[in-house]
């Protein structure tokens, strides 16, 4: 068997030990190294965290033979911030500034899901104003917008389609300029209360919204214009990344993902809330089941979000925008100073000078907060990356017990060695783009 | 309409960091400590449609009287309270039986009831989606510090591989016949589980510039 010093064929050759043979490799062509070995070319590649297709820190791990991809195995947990456990520290009121720092992407998202889920634990759900729920509505749809315009984005990019980067990124910032204008802020916005929204929408904001909504579909337009007939674009998404249905319900994938293969599975038809069931809009579904479809699909959904916010614009009445009862709702009064938004010094000012009680009911509630019966309470919500699922616990105190956050990204990541294995490695990128995870959503 | 009831005394209140009783602890740092509610059961006849739910459960699961603890209907939302040894049996039989077809498994997470008057104070909650007949069922096992095993239900439910390991990292709870239960958020060399109650927020020395600083409530006090 052996014809050289190491006691192998060729150029590799091994010698026994107690531990095993031990391979040593003196030169020679690579197919005659393997051959001699027996051995399958099977390369080990590390991808990430920091790599400029990876949607931000996500890692994964790569087993090559050739271009064939034999197993992935995602790593995450690099953005972990402990925002769950962080929650249980702070007021049910705070809590909304932690939540939306989760999936950065779709922060309103986060917050009214968790307010709902602290609403319910109140069992204030039906008080809140008609005019709140609305501005939510149309607060999450421009969201989804924004959110869906990353997601084209960084799957354009990915593939090498580089102009649909920068139109992805400019119809965004038209969504943040309107969120800067009602909350704000671009992200993280603590816009959405328990009980209802932070403030009511400034003056305008009702003409940028509408003005918004007519050069939206255009803009898709354009998008579909410029990729869909792209034979690139064609190769690159169709028929790669696929996952059948029976797949997406086993692995818990939702959103955009499952409704591309034809389910058409939306938490707002299937358990309606913020009164999405008065709305006319359409599941988008495709038949694809791969790239193609799930960038189909989410076209299709900024359409229909922009058809839910004409109605919503619609519907809305003057009214108040935060529940009556006084336990819950802050009373501060903000208005627009010099020096940007904060307290209204008329308010101050009253309650410092006519009314000790309002001042110390004031300090109360903001300091040490309000209670919240003691029960758990799951809301879900259609984020758009899936159902968003908020965990609420309360122990009857001024914080939460626990939250926990079934978050969709975090959920959609386990689905990618299913979407990879076995096809090319070029072809994960395309994978992953269409996934769309959000590391911060995922690690929280 | 069932009305909930207590099976269990109410566990002693919770103190704030500056050792205040009865008042929210607003410091944010370490020393909140919190208990859960009293132990709650909700009598049969469930309310609304839960009953007919739970009696298909029963009828196609005879061992049920024997598996569940208690079930609690609370905010609309049902609870059934699942022995450990029971919890991967039910699963199958609410996501099989053509009645129940719990074919989705929404969320796995734990919780840390610090004063759980049965001393079984970590749980696990399994949030069921069926999508045929749709409505939930969320599930919850408790058990034991000492003894933290519940089994997988990864065979059941392939989406509970990544939820499990996160309710590992962040709680201990050990996974029985889980493909590969490691941790998920945290480095693998991490020591603790820091979601526990008695995992302190921020009690992590940190590197700055060469020196160590000391968790916060180790640092130098003013006043």
């Amino acid at each position: 068997m052996s014809d050289n010093a190491y006691g192998g064929l060729g150029p590799a050759g091994f010698t026994d030990s107690t531990e095993g043979p031990i391979y040593t490799v003196t030169g020679g062509d690579w197919e005659d190294v393997l051959g001699a070995l027996g051995a399958e070319e099977r390369i080990t590649l590390n991808m990430g965290p920091q790599h400029p297709s990876t949607h931000g820190v996500l890692r994964m791990v790569l087993e090559l033979e050739g271009e064939t991809v034999k197993r992935v195995r995602p790593v995450v947990g690099y953005l972990h911030t402990g925002i769950e456990k962080n929650c249980e520290y702070r007021t049910w009121v705070q809590g909304t500034t932690f939540v939306t720092r989760m999936d950065y992407l779709s922060p309103l998202f986060n917050e009214t899901a968790y307010c709902l889920a602290v609403e319910k634990l109140l069992g204030i759900t039906e008080q809140v104003p008609e005019r709140a729920t609305v501005i939510r509505v149309i607060m999450m749809e421009l969201c989804r917008i924004s959110s869906h315009c990353v997601a084209f984005a960084t799957n354009a990019l990915e593939v090498g389609a580089l102009s649909m980067m920068l139109y992805g990124f400019r119809e965004r910032e038209l969504v943040l300029d309107i969120f800067e204008l009602v909350t704000g802020l671009r992200m993280n916005h603590a816009y959405v209360r328990p009980g209802g929204v932070a403030q009511d929408l400034p003056p305008g904001a009702i003409g940028e919204i509408v003005e918004f909504c007519e050069i939206m579909p255009k803009r898709l337009q354009e998008y579909e214009d410029l990729l869909l007939g792209n034979p690139i674009w064609q190769k690159r998404n169709q028929g790669v990344g696929y996952l059948d249905a029976a797949g997406c319900i086993a692995l818990g994938v939702t959103g955009p993902m499952m409704r591309a293969t034809g389910l058409p599975w939306d938490v707002r038809k299937i358990e309606p809330y913020c009164g999405y069931e008065t709305y006319d809009f359409d599941i988008p579904t495709s038949l694809d089941s791969d790239c193609w479809g799930r960038f189909g699909v989410r076209l299709d959904e900024v359409r229909e979000s922009v058809k839910i916010i004409q109605q919503a614009v619609d519907r809305l009445e003057p009214g108040p925008v935060m529940v009556a009862d006084k336990k819950i709702a802050w009373p501060s009064q903000l208005a627009l100073g010099a020096d940007g938004m904060g307290n209204s010094l008329d308010h101050i000012r009253t309650i410092m000078g006519t009314s000790m009680e309002a001042l110390i009911h004031h300090f109360k509630l903001v300091t040490e907060g309000f209670k919240v019966p003691p029960g758990q309470v799951y809301v879900p919500v259609e984020s758009p990356r899936g159902e968003l699922g908020y965990h609420v616990i309360s122990a009857g105190g001024t914080h939460p017990y626990r939250v926990h956050v079934r978050d969709p990204s975090f959920i959609n990541i386990g689905s990618i060695p299913a979407l990879c294995e076995g096809g090319l490695v070029a072809d994960v990128i395309a994978a992953v783009a269409s996934v769309d995870p959000v590391m911060g959503g995922c690690d929280r | 309409m069932s009305e909930l009831v207590p099976v269990a005394p109410v566990p002693p209140s919770d103190h704030g960091a500056f050792g205040v009783h009865g008042s929210g602890d607003t410091s944010g740092f370490g020393g909140l400590v919190r208990t859960g509610g009293p132990l709650l059961a909700t009598e049969r006849p469930l309310p609304d449609a839960f009953e007919q739910l739970y009696s298909t459960v029963e009828r196609v699961f005879p061992q049920l009287g024997e598996a569940v603890e208690r079930v609690v209907v609370d905010r609309g939302e049902l609870t059934i309270h699942v022995k450990r040894q029971f919890i991967r049996q039910v699963c199958q039989v609410l996501r099989d039986d053509p009645g129940l077809r719990f074919e989705m498994c929404s969320s796995v997470g734990g919780v840390d009831y610090l004063a759980d008057p049965t001393g079984r104070r970590l749980h696990c909650v399994y949030h069921l989606q069926s999508m045929t007949h749709r409505r939930r069922v969320r599930l919850e096992v408790s058990v034991p510090v000492e003894d933290p095993h519940i089994p997988s239900v990864v065979s059941v439910y392939p989406t509970a591989d990544y939820q499990e390991r996160e309710t590992w990292d962040m709680f201990g709870i050990i996974f029985d016949n889980h493909p590969a239960l490691t941790r998920i958020l945290m480095p693998d060399d991490w020591e603790g589980h820091p979601q526990r109650k008695d995992y302190p927020l921020g009690g992590v020395p940190v590197e700055y510039k060469g020196a160590q600083i000391p968790p916060p409530e180790e640092r130098r006090r003013y006043g």
